[in-house]
């Protein structure tokens, strides 16, 4: 019977279900992935899927993206619903990047800045050659004859756009201490969404999303000519202040990498002209990521700077009603889900559009369909 | 049930911020209520509004039903049936009139219901007006006005057009003679349902954070015109498996030379009625 093929739904998700679990492990010839291999060896994945999860927690991202059989989005969203799941014991002082334990910090716009250019470990000068010697199991120890270890900044570096700051020279940034910090994750946006909010949802925000609208505001939708002010990546501490304490505790140490874009502003009315900001966080190490959130960041100050609106990164709505790949993920994939009787009711139409036209009553224009 | 979460998944605290936008919905029929939705283990447009809904109001005794295009079976119905099994231990069911909540997608059933039941509808996009402004600012400011004049023109314009409005499903109604409301992707044929409907009506859109309702005994209308009364689908044919003529029907290919036949598209009522028709059958014969 052919109606039997919409049938039988239970069956075929536990069965899809086991399918899964198998084509998860592979061939089991070949050991099992650990979680520490996972955290230690595709660390930025993790990484990633931490930001854009918005829970810190490498063990559990290494999970998610083994449960994933590595698709990160998969990843994230596994994240995300346990993300739900938990509560919200306090809020946290705001970070002091200024404090950081920097192992990679430069700057784009001085050749030497008070503390120094620290380049870290990058991929930005390798040659993208495949190494083959990679492939080789159990030869691809880096060489330990030269022992290196990660410089870190063992002093507090000042922040190089504080230091243009001092001059009037960039727009300071205002903090709104009195207002609680918004949380997406509790209140729907709503708008006009205030920085912190926009900020919130931009971390959160799917990476390729915010890299292809910070590239288009390289490319002439939204201009606004910026430069890599300061990129640092390191540890900072993270400290709360519970209420029935009274003072301040180190809860422990996160990796994060910050990116502030300094931005050409020419003034406007109420405005001289000086240089203002964009602004990207991320956890671990995402430097892709924390400067494509600072470009949009500040595209969409245009409003705020009396700069034109006019294209789709300054688009407050568009950007964030757009950014969240979990949102955006399963409202495309639920596409797959049945839609025979929307389909029905549109395949009932077509035909009888068809029909008035084969019988010329109440034809419509040719020319309306064509 | 599921060990180390909630009753139905959720947290006391979120099911009451969830209750509170389900009671404010209900005080102001039609009206879309923002709430803080969360992330659900289901995908985002697989339900999960109607899902925190439908968590956010069952208890031990609900008895619950879940219905993806009319039918139980399909495959989303079985898997949102089986969260609720697994972190609420609910009774569950596919008979309608047993059900005290059920939820759906793109349906209401057959069966009239009755006034203790609620259904939970699963809503993607929650805004009427969101294919003629994208812009959610913009689309508050027109309820708040009340001003719907560009619907009308739309399905003006299909007429102008097609000599007859083109919407088959989703198709807008007014909601106590106030708000504009989609009625979620349900076929228009099911719109009548709705108008002062025993049961009360709540709607969940996760992704889009909004919740909105339709109470017992609302007047709800679906937008026409004078001289182009609203009219719902109907079929020359009748149900291959129950014989209904009254059903919304799904069409179902059976070969690749053209061949097919229509059943209904409610597997419930459907079952329900080819039982009847069995025992008339017998009954005849005896």
């Amino acid at each position: 019977m052919a109606y039997v093929a919409v049938k039988g739904g239970e069956k075929a998700i536990d069965a899809a279900h086991r399918l899964l679990a198998k084509e998860r492990r592979g061939d089991t010839a070949v050991p099992e992935l650990t979680l520490d291999q996972i955290s230690q060896q595709l660390a930025l994945s993790v990484d990633r899927v931490m930001t854009e999860g918005s829970i810190y927690d490498r063990d559990l991202a290494a999970l998610a993206i083994k449960q994933a059989r590595g698709d990160l989005v998969e990843a994230i969203f596994l994240l995300r619903a346990y993300r739900a799941t938990l509560p919200r014991l306090a809020e946290s002082e705001p970070i002091d990047t200024s404090r950081m334990r920097a192992r990679r910090r430069i700057s784009a716009i001085f050749k030497d800045v008070p503390g120094g250019q620290m380049l870290g470990g990058t991929f930005d000068y390798t040659h993208r050659l495949l190494d083959f010697s990679l492939a080789a199991a159990g030869l691809t120890d880096p060489d330990t004859t030269q022992d290196i270890t990660a410089a870190s900044a063992d002093q507090a570096l000042p922040r190089i756009l504080g230091i243009m700051g001092d001059e009037g020279l960039i727009q300071a940034e205002r903090r709104d201490a009195a207002a609680p910090p918004p949380d997406l994750t509790r209140e729907p946006l709503e708008f006009p969404a205030s920085r912190a909010t926009r900020l919130q949802n931009l971390a959160r925000g799917d990476e390729g999303f915010l890299l292809a609208l910070g590239y288009s505001t390289q490319r002439g939708y939204g201009r606004n000519h910026p430069f890599a002010g300061e990129i640092r990546i390191g540890e900072v501490e993270v400290v709360i202040e519970p209420a029935e304490l009274g003072f301040a505790i180190s809860i422990g140490d996160i990796t994060v990498t910050e990116c502030e874009t300094v931005n050409q502003f020419t003034g406007s009315k109420h405005e001289p002209a000086q240089f203002t900001r964009g602004y990207g966080l991320s956890f671990g190490e995402a430097e892709r990521k924390a400067m494509a959130m600072a470009l949009v960041d500040r595209a969409l100050r245009a409003t705020e700077l009396g700069e034109d609106v006019t294209a789709p990164a300054q688009d407050e709505e568009f950007v964030l009603y757009h950014s969240d790949n979990v949102e955006a993920s399963g409202f495309v994939q639920h596409l797959k889900l049945p839609h025979y009787v929307d389909f029905q009711s549109e395949l009932n139409i077509v035909r009888k559009i068809r029909a008035d036209m084969e019988n010329n009553l109440e034809a419509p224009r040719q020319e309306v369909l064509a | 049930m599921t060990a180390g979460y909630n009753f139905a998944y959720l947290d006391e605290q979120t099911k009451r911020m969830i209750r509170r936008a389900i009671l404010k919905a209900v005080a102001i029929p039609g009206y879309q209520v923002p709430f803080g939705s969360r992330e659900m283990p289901l995908p985002y447009g697989w339900g999960t509004g109607g899902i925190q809904v439908t968590a956010s109001i069952i208890g031990s005794h609900d008895v619950l039903k879940v219905i993806d295009q009319g039918a139980d079976d399909t495959t989303n119905a079985v898997s949102i049936r089986r969260f609720f099994a697994n972190t609420a231990g609910v009774e569950t069911t596919t008979r309608t009139t047993d059900a005290t909540i059920i939820q759906t997608r793109h349906r209401i059933p057959e069966t009239p219901l009755h006034a203790d039941q609620i259904i939970v509808f699963q809503v993607p996009i929650p805004e009427p007006l969101r294919w003629l402004e994208p812009r959610e600012s913009e689309t508050r400011q027109m309820h708040a006005y009340a001003d719907y004049a560009v619907m009308h023109v739309k399905l003006y314009e299909d007429i102008a057009r097609y000599g007859h409005i083109a919407t088959t499903y989703d198709y807008p109604v007014i909601v106590n003679g106030r708000y504009l409301m989609r009625p979620s992707p349900i076929p228009k044929f099911d719109n009548p349902k709705m108008d002062m409907n025993p049961a009360l009506m709540l709607f969940g859109a996760g992704r889009e954070k909004r919740i909105y309702a339709v109470p017992p005994y609302t007047s709800v209308k679906s937008l026409d015109f004078e001289d182009h009364p609203f009219t719902i689908e109907s079929w020359d044919t009748s149900c291959a498996l129950c014989g209904a003529t009254d059903a919304f029907l799904d069409e179902v290919i059976t070969d690749d030379r053209g061949g097919k036949m229509f059943v209904c598209s409610d597997s419930d009522h459907c079952a329900e009625r080819s039982v009847k028709n069995h025992k008339d059958g017998q009954e005849k014969a005896a």
